[in-house]
């Protein structure tokens, strides 16, 4: 499981580049950045959940 | 075999990285940090099995609970504060991180406070009035 959340977040980074170029090849690049705004807020949410559960397996073990 | 998953991990994140950082730089900081917060969830076993091992031994030496749970909650906070302050540094915010050391240094006084004032003390019922 925790392997294919690396997998998850490189393959949204790649998949988000490529459609990147595509729309800045068709002059849209608006719609581009938006595009890139999106990803990293996706990419974030899933960190944040990550950065929650060491919080709380940190809170268990050292017994906060 | 943990440690053969935690390097392929690495070494397979820093792969990934260097691919997405050509196109996307933001990208690759959110998914360095993914790959260090997986191998620390991943280590927080093993620091379990460490401290339930200490935590036996305390109970056998019948050290009072108090000043043991105020050491491993130290080692807890000076876990999470060097995290933090390695994600900062990353980022090229060294100014924060050392914001955040100095946070986790001041965090971990103020709980010892306790401890001092015991030893404080016994240091002065040692010398005669």
């Amino acid at each position: 499981m925790d392997i294919n959340l690396i997998f998850k977040i490189a393959g949204l980074g790649i998949f988000i580049s490529i459609i990147n170029i595509v729309l800045k090849q068709a002059d849209k690049e608006e719609q581009a950045q938006m595009l890139t705004l999106v990803g990293v807020i996706i990419v974030l949410m899933i960190v944040i959940q990550l950065i929650g559960q060491l919080f709380d397996d940190v809170r268990t073990v050292f017994r906060f | 075999m943990i440690i053969i998953q935690i390097v392929g991990l690495a070494l397979l994140s820093a792969i990934l990285i260097i691919v997405i950082k050509q196109v996307k730089p933001e990208l690759a900081f959110l998914l360095s940090i993914a790959a260090g917060l997986v191998i620390l969830i991943l280590i927080m076993r093993q620091v379990e099995a460490v401290i339930e091992l200490i935590n036996q031994l305390a109970r056998q030496a019948r050290i009072d609970m108090i000043y043991f749970n105020t050491i491993i909650k130290i080692i807890g906070i000076a876990y999470i504060g060097e995290f933090g302050a390695e994600l900062t540094r990353d980022s090229g915010e060294g100014a924060l991180a050392s914001k955040i050391e100095l946070a986790t240094k001041i965090i971990i006084m103020v709980i010892a406070i306790p401890i001092m004032l015991s030893l404080i003390e016994t240091i002065l019922r040692l010398i005669p009035a």
